[in-house]
C-alpha cells in the first residue's frame, strides 16, 4: 500500500470509529439516563414505573420512620408543592437529615410512592444538589 | 508578610512566562539563537518562582494564619499537622497553584535536561508551555487569589471536608495533577514538532519519557481514589462512574493510547500525524479533566467552589486552550509527511486497533460524562450512570484485552495470522478451559464476569509469552516494562470480573449478641462502644468475625462526628485475608435496639488494585529502561568521539 493511501485508510478509521461510538453512545443514552423529577413533577407528568429516574427535594421533618425490619426506612420529600412517600432499603447516608436536601434514585412504585435504591451521599453540609436548588427556588418564586 | 511575599512570587513567574513567550516568538521568527539561548534560564527561574510561591502558600496554612482568607476557610488550628499541609491544596485557589507549580517545575526540567531535541524545536516546545502557564497565572491572579487576607482574622478556621482528612488522600491531587502536567508538557512538545515540522523519531522519544510518567501517575492517582472511594464512602463499590472519575479515566485513556502510538513514532517512524493528534486529545482531555472538577459545573467533593465567574473563566479557558490546540493542528498537519507504511498483520496494526478501541471507549466516556451537563443546559435534568457506561464501555474493554493477547507477539513491519495463533495457543487454550470450568462450577456466575475471568487467565500467559525463550539478563528493561503492565491488566481484570461475580452482600439490623452469616465469615455484633481522635468522636462496632473454625478476630467499623466542620462519616472496617476482603460498615440505630450493620465478603476484590500497581511499575520499568538506554547510547557516543579525537593527535605526532 502506498503511504498516501495508508494515511487516508488510517483517516477514515479514525473518523469511522469516532462515529460509531457517539452514534453507540446516543442510542444507549436514550434508554440509561436517568432523568431528574421534583415531586410536583411526578405528580403532574405520567412517569412509568419500570423507568429509572432520580427524585429530588427535601426530607420532610418529622417524616422519617424505620420500618419493622431495622433496614428500610420510610419518608417523605417535598418540594413545598408536592411530597411523596419514599421507601429505601440500606444504610443512610451520612449526611441525610429531616429538613435537609435529598436524592434518591430508584423507580416509582406500582402502588403509589417511590422505591429508592441509592440515596445520594453529599459531602458537604453547605451543599445542596442544584437540582434541588434549581427546584427550591422555582417553587419559591412560585409562591411568591 | 509570608502571603505578600507568595503573591509577588506568583506574580514575577507570571512575568517570567510572558518573557518565555515573547523570546521563543522573536528567537524563532527572526532566526536568533542568542534569544533562543536565553528561553532555558528564564524557564527555570520561573519554575523556582512557582515553587516558592506553594511552599509560601504551605508556610502559611501550617502556621494557620488565619489572617489568610483561604486557611480561615479550609483549615483550623486543631487540624493534625499533615493536613494543615494537605489543607493548603485541598481548596480550589491551592490547588490550582498546585498546578502551576507542577507546570512550572515541570517547564523548568524540560530546559534543563533535554538534550536531543534540535534546539529550535526546544525553543517553541518551551514557548507552547509558557503560553500554556498564562492561562492559568491570568486564573489564578485574577480570580483564585490563594494569598488574599482577611480583616479582622476569625479566632479560628473553618476546617476541611473530614473526608478529605485521609492520608491518602492527601497524595491524591498531586497525583493526578503530575498525570494532567506531564501530558500538557508532550503537547507542549508536540506544538514544537508541528511549528518547527520535526515530527519524527527524536521528537518522539523526546516525548515519550513524559507520556509515560504522566501515564505512571494517571494510573497510580486512579488506582489510590478508587481504593479511597472504596474504603473512605463505605459502598463497598470501587468505581461509580462519577462524572469526577471519569475526568481522570479521560486523561488516562487517550495517554494510554499515545503511549502506543509514540512507540511506533520512535521505533518505525510511523503514524505520524496520528500519535500528533493523540497528543493534542490527550492534552484537551486533561483540560476537560481539571476543569469540569474544578468549575463547579460537576456537583462532587472535589468541587470546592461553585462560583458563576469563576466557572466561565475555566470555560472560556478551555475552549481557548481545545481550540486552539486544534486549530493548530488543522493548520499545521499537513506540513507532516507520511511515515513509514506498514502491513495489515503487523505490530503497527495492531497498536493501531488498540488506539482505536481507546478513542471509542474514550469517545463513549466523554459523551456519557457531557451529555448531563448539555442537556441541563437545555432545560433537562438526567443522570448517566454505571448502566450506561457498563453496557457500553464493558464490551470494547472486553476486546481490547483480547487485542492484547496477539499484541506483544505481533512482529513489526508484517506478520502472518497463522504463525500469530501458533504463539498463542497456550494462552488460548487456558482462557478457554478457565471460561467451561467457571460456567461449570459457577454457573451463576453472569455472562461478562465469566468472560472477564477467562479472558484475565489466558492474558496472565499471554503477556508473559513474550519472555518465552528469550536469555532473560539480556531483555531489555522496557520489555520487562510491558510484561509487567500487561500482566496487571490481567490481574486487575480477574479482580474486577471476581468481585461482580462473587460478591455476597449483607444488610441487617442486629441486637447485641446476634451474628450474621456472610460468605464464609459468621460475624457477630459484640457491643457498642465511644472512641476518639484528634479532632474527632465515633461510635464504634464492636464486631468479632470468624472464619469456619479459625480464631475469631475483632473488627470495630465506626460513625465518626466531626466538630469543623459538623459532619458524621461512616469508617468502614475491612479485613484483608490472600483470598479477598470482609467489608464492615456500621450503620444508625433503628429504635428498636438494634443497630444496622452492612457487610460484604468481596472474593479477589484486591486484585483490582494489585493489577493497578502493577500496571504503573511496569510503566516505571519501562521509563528507567528507556532512560538508561539512552544514557547509555549518549555515553558511548562521547566515548567513540572522544577515542576519535585521540587517535587523531596520535597521528598526527
Amino acid at each position: 500500500m502506498k503511504a498516501k493511501h495508508q494515511r487516508l485508510t488510517l483517516g477514515l478509521l479514525a473518523v469511522a470509529a469516532i462515529v460509531g461510538a457517539a452514534v453507540l453512545a446516543l442510542s444507549a443514552l436514550r434508554d440509561q439516563a436517568s432523568f431528574f423529577y421534583s415531586p410536583s413533577d411526578l405528580a403532574r407528568d405520567h412517569v412509568s414505573t419500570d423507568k429509572h429516574i432520580r427524585l429530588g427535594g427535601m426530607v420532610v421533618t418529622g417524616s422519617v420512620a424505620k420500618l419493622s425490619d431495622g433496614v428500610t426506612t420510610r419518608f417523605a420529600v417535598t418540594d413545598n408543592v408536592d411530597q411523596i412517600t419514599v421507601v429505601y432499603r440500606g444504610i443512610l447516608p451520612d449526611l441525610f437529615r429531616e429538613g435537609s436536601g435529598v436524592v434518591a434514585e430508584g423507580h416509582l412504585a406500582p402502588g403509589g410512592g417511590f422505591v429508592a435504591d441509592n440515596i445520594l451521599a453529599k459531602h458537604d453540609e453547605r451543599y445542596m444538589p442544584p437540582q434541588v436548588a434549581g427546584a427550591m427556588h422555582k417553587t419559591k418564586s412560585l409562591d411568591k | 508578610m509570608i502571603a505578600e511575599a507568595g503573591l509577588a512570587a506568583l506574580w514575577i513567574a507570571a512575568a517570567l512566562a510572558l518573557l518565555q513567550l515573547a523570546l521563543a516568538v522573536t528567537g524563532i521568527r527572526f532566526d536568533r539563537d542568542d534569544l533562543s539561548a536565553a528561553i532555558r534560564p528564564v524557564a527555570i527561574a520561573q519554575g523556582v518562582l512557582t515553587a516558592l510561591a506553594m511552599l509560601l502558600l504551605i508556610a502559611v496554612f501550617t502556621r494557620s494564619d488565619m489572617s489568610v482568607l483561604l486557611v480561615a476557610e479550609n483549615s483550623n488550628s486543631m487540624k493534625p499537622m499533615i493536613y494543615k499541609i494537605a489543607g493548603a491544596w485541598g481548596n480550589h485557589e491551592g490547588s490550582m497553584l498546585l498546578w502551576v507549580t507542577i507546570l512550572g517545575i515541570a517547564g523548568g526540567a524540560v530546559a534543563l535536561f533535554e538534550k536531543r531535541l534540535e534546539p529550535r524545536t526546544l525553543t517553541a516546545t518551551l514557548g507552547a508551555q509558557a503560553l500554556i502557564a498564562m492561562g492559568f497565572y491570568a486564573f489564578l491572579l485574577i480570580s483564585s487569589n490563594p494569598f488574599a487576607r482577611i480583616w479582622p482574622p476569625p479566632a479560628d478556621g473553618q476546617g476541611l471536608n473530614p473526608l478529605l482528612q485521609d492520608p491518602g488522600l492527601a497524595f491524591h491531587p498531586p497525583t493526578l495533577y503530575f498525570g494532567y502536567v506531564g501530558l500538557s508538557v508532550a503537547f507542549s512538545f508536540a506544538v514544537g514538532a508541528l511549528v518547527m515540522r520535526d515530527v519524527g523519531p527524536a521528537f518522539a522519544r523526546a516525548m515519550r519519557p513524559w507520556v509515560l510518567g504522566a501515564w505512571i501517575f494517571l494510573t497510580l492517582g486512579i488506582t489510590a481514589g478508587s481504593y479511597w472511594a472504596y474504603y473512605e464512602l463505605g459502598w463497598g463499590g470501587w468505581w461509580f462512574w462519577d462524572p469526577v472519575e471519569n475526568a481522570s479515566l479521560m486523561p488516562w485513556l487517550a495517554a494510554t493510547a499515545l503511549l502506543h502510538s509514540v512507540t511506533v513514532l520512535a521505533t518505525r517512524d510511523g503514524l505520524r500525524a496520528w500519535t500528533i493528534m493523540l497528543a493534542v486529545v490527550a492534552f484537551s482531555m486533561s483540560m476537560i479533566g481539571t476543569f469540569l472538577v474544578r468549575s463547579g459545573i460537576l456537583t462532587s467533593v472535589h468541587s470546592f467552589a461553585v462560583d458563576p465567574e469563576r466557572g466561565t473563566f475555566i470555560l472560556a479557558l478551555l475552549a481557548i486552550y481545545i481550540g486552539g490546540a486544534l486549530a493548530l493542528f488543522g493548520w499545521r498537519i499537513g506540513t507532516v509527511r507520511a511515515g513509514n507504511t506498514f502491513e495489515l498483520v503487523s505490530r503497527e496494526a495492531g497498536l493501531v486497533a488498540n488506539n482505536l478501541l481507546l478513542s471509542v471507549m474514550l469517545g463513549i466516556v466523554l459523551i456519557g460524562t457531557l451529555y448531563p451537563l448539555v442537556a441541563q443546559a437545555m432545560g433537562v435534568q438526567l443522570s448517566v450512570g454505571k448502566p450506561f457506561f457498563d453496557k457500553t464501555v464493558g464490551p470494547f474493554a472486553l476486546v481490547l484485552v483480547a487485542l492484547l493477547y496477539a499484541g506483544p507477539l505481533l512482529r513489526w513491519r508484517r506478520d502472518r495470522v497463522q504463525a500469530v495463533f501458533n504463539r498463542l495457543t497456550v494462552p488460548i487454550a487456558i482462557a478457554a478451559l478457565a471460561i467451561a470450568g467457571i460456567f461449570v462450577l459457577a454457573p451463576r456466575a453472569g455472562i461478562l464476569p465469566t468472560l472477564g475471568l477467562g479472558l484475565a487467565a489466558g492474558l496472565a500467559a499471554a503477556s508473559v509469552a513474550p519472555l518465552w525463550k528469550r536469555d532473560l539478563r539480556r531483555t531489555p528493561l522496557f520489555t520487562y516494562g510491558m510484561v509487567v503492565a500487561h500482566l496487571g491488566v490481567a490481574v486487575s481484570l480477574a479482580g474486577m470480573a471476581s468481585d461482580s461475580a462473587f460478591t455476597v452482600e449483607r444488610l441487617v439490623a442486629v441486637r447485641v449478641g446476634q451474628a450474621v452469616q456472610v460468605g464464609p465469615y459468621s460475624v457477630t455484633l459484640k457491643g457498642l462502644k465511644p472512641a476518639v481522635g484528634e479532632n474527632w468522636s465515633a461510635i464504634e462496632g464492636v464486631l468479632e468475625a470468624q472464619r469456619g473454625d479459625g480464631a475469631p478476630f475483632p473488627m470495630g467499623p465506626q460513625q465518626r462526628f466531626f466538630s469543623a466542620p459538623p459532619t458524621v462519616t461512616n469508617e468502614a472496617a475491612i479485613k484483608t485475608v490472600f483470598d479477598g476482603q470482609l467489608y464492615t460498615t456500621l450503620g444508625d440505630a433503628d429504635g428498636q435496639g438494634r443497630r444496622q450493620l452492612r457487610l460484604w465478603w468481596k472474593p479477589f476484590v484486591t486484585l483490582i488494585w494489585l493489577g493497578g500497581g502493577l500496571i504503573a511499575l511496569g510503566g516505571l520499568l519501562s521509563l528507567l529502561g528507556r532512560l538508561l538506554r539512552e544514557t547509555r547510547s549518549a555515553r558511548r557516543a562521547r566515548k567513540r568521539a572522544r577515542e576519535e579525537a585521540d587517535w587523531g593527535e596520535e597521528a598526527w605526532t
